[in-house]
């Protein structure tokens, strides 16, 4: 690792300066976004002056409050799905030998990575639409159906490169020493796997958080969350007030992306 | 109990399976029903339904009326005539709205590879320590919110905006340069949020890359482009690749960008699915407007495959 600093082989002409580029090009209006949230003025371009003002606002504001919540509980809830069902399915799929349908199988999970966002939108949209005619059920479910499905490969990816980075001789240790397969998953491949684990599920927090299409195509009335309610607002004049709200909500992807981040460079 | 013993005696756990598995994949379709379950009803099996629905007749209310219809898929391409439907000409707002849909996608594509090559290699050549720093600042936009990204940027761009308030009072300027509700707000905007989408696997093609074969290139005489060219490139291409499907297919379908930075009359592929499900009422037209961008998506990535395997085949031949 340390050679590569001393070979200037790896130096490209522009390179770094491109980079650097669009490092502060990636970052310049995140940072105007933060700073103008805490503008005193009800201008989002012009500084006046420190405030926590418009923080104050939006958590004055019933509205945001209501969505907030609602976008953590189903974020919470789906990316808990995924993270369960990814996990049995990266154990069903790593540490084997080839099995017929295991291509299907990696089609399918894969699937909503390689489907535009706005086709699965159209799609659930449709299929909801005639359950919810059958049904008379109009409640969250279908929201925590389609974050849950969406959630599924960004869980299942870390997991499944935790399992196939995992040394299979403690496993093996613990069924010489007649530990049955199910003591031997609780307390040594569980305990090994939990990094990867943790990281899917933040993972998919962050992804249920930052999903608009398919909310904004599957919600019924009354079911906004935070993302579509912003997408809605912000068709309107903008006051520092979204500004406040982004900050608080970006600090929260920050938070689970830093976790994901720690956990899964983590070597096991 | 029963349950517990009978799962003991199938072997369940990966520990067991390389000594003694049995022929069987009972274990490993099991483990994966959940998921697969989930997928097939909120994801993939709904596809299909749209298919159906591409045929059918619009409702006067939205939905559809169960007839066989081919007219949602005639007016993707084609409209009539107000007074007289038997006139027939080009749709020529969908045909523009498709042209602006791929070129935007191919022009994001191109400008995220031109600034994320050179990043990727940046972070891959940095020092082990610092590349941790660098490569958690380009992971951060990769995880957060799309429509924060989009917001910012709007406040970058907009008439009272960062770059139009420094441009005024630097006197540059007297008017607000227009740049929202523009063809290249959206480009702007798409290149600025599907970035690290480009970044993150050429990074990963690069991290693995031996940095003596690039050693070898100089000894034996070779400039810097031809080692660029003949040596990293070759050996990159799948994570340029796995980049530039991951920026082409959300740019393509994309939605929100559009919405907020294009504003009504710069339409792109998703706003107009969206339109017919919405104000529009025409679910078979929207349905058939949906899998026809999922036909162009699956007919680029094996265009860009395909093209991508001649060159190699080329270059070795």
């Amino acid at each position: 690792m340390a050679d590569r600093q001393r070979f200037p082989i790896a130096k490209l002409p522009g390179f770094a300066g491109i980079a650097l580029l669009t490092f502060v090009l990636l970052y310049l209006p995140i940072v105007t976004l933060v700073v103008f949230s805490f503008n005193e003025a009800a201008s989002i371009s012009r500084w006046e002056g420190f405030s926590l003002r418009w923080y104050q606002a939006a958590f004055e504001n019933s509205q945001v409050r209501e969505v907030s919540i609602r976008s953590l509980w189903l974020a919470a809830t789906a990316a808990g799905i995924a993270t369960v069902v990814a996990t049995m399915a990266a154990l069903g799929t790593t540490r084997t030998s080839r099995f017929p349908g295991q291509t299907m199988i990696y089609a399918l999970i894969n699937q909503p990575l390689m489907v535009p966002e706005v086709v699965t939108g159209v799609a659930l949209l449709i299929f909801f639409a005639v359950i919810k005619v059958q049904s008379g059920y109009t409640g969250m479910g279908y929201l925590v159906a389609a974050h849950t499905a969406f959630c599924i490969p960004f869980a299942y990816l870390p997991i499944r490169a935790r399992l196939e980075t995992m040394d299979l001789t403690l496993e093996r240790a613990a069924a010489d020493l007649y530990a049955d397969p199910l003591q031997t998953f609780r307390w040594v491949t569980l305990p090994l796997l939990l990094p990867g684990i943790v990281a899917g599920y933040m993972l998919a927090f962050v992804i249920s958080l930052d999903t608009v299409v398919i909310t904004e195509f599957v919600k019924s009335a009354g079911q906004d969350t935070l993302p579509t309610y912003m997408l809605g607002q912000l068709r309107r004049i903008v006051t520092p007030e979204m500004n406040a709200i982004a900050t608080l909500f970006l600090l929260l992807s920050v938070i689970a992306v830093t976790i994901f981040f720690a956990l899964s460079r983590k070597r096991a | 109990m029963a349950l517990v013993n009978r799962a003991g005696e199938r072997s369940s756990t990966p520990g067991e399976t390389l000594t003694d598995r049995p022929p069987s994949h009972r274990w490993n379709w099991l483990l994966c029903a959940p998921a697969l379950t989930i997928l097939v009803l909120a994801a993939s099996g709904p596809l299909l339904i749209v298919l159906v629905y591409s045929f059918l007749a619009p409702g006067s209310f939205g939905g559809v009326s169960w007839e066989v219809s081919l007219e949602g898929w005639f007016r993707v391409f084609f409209s009539r005539d107000i007074f007289d439907p038997e006139i027939v000409s080009l749709n020529r707002a969908h045909a523009t709205i498709f042209w602006r849909s791929i070129s935007l996608a191919f022009q994001t594509t191109v400008i995220c590879a031109i600034l994320g090559f050179p990043t990727a290699w940046f972070i891959a050549t940095r020092p082990a320590g610092s590349r941790e720093i660098w490569l958690f600042l380009i992971t951060i936009p990769f995880w957060t919110n799309l429509l924060i990204r989009t917001f910012a940027i709007q406040e970058v761009i907009r008439n009272q905006g960062l770059i139009n308030t420094i441009l005024i009072q630097a006197g540059l300027v007297e008017a607000p340069l227009q740049m929202m509700y523009t063809d290249f707000a959206i480009l702007l905007g798409m290149a600025y949020v599907f970035l690290p989408l480009m970044v993150l696997p050429l990074f990963a093609a690069m991290d693995k890359l031996d940095l003596r074969l690039l050693e070898a290139g100089y000894d034996l005489y070779a400039s810097r482009w031809q080692v660029l060219k003949e040596i990293v490139f070759p050996l990159v291409k799948p994570g340029f690749i796995a980049g530039s499907i991951l920026v082409f297919i959300p740019a393509i379908g994309a939605y929100v960008t559009p919405r907020l930075l294009g504003g009504g009359r710069n339409m792109m592929l998703g706003n107009l699915i969206e339109l017919q499900f919405g104000q529009g009422r025409n679910w078979p037209l929207g349905a058939a407007l949906a899998l026809t961008l999922l036909i162009i998506v699956l007919v680029a990535l094996v265009a860009y495959i395909r093209v991508i395997n001649r060159q190699e085949v080329a270059q070795r031949g």
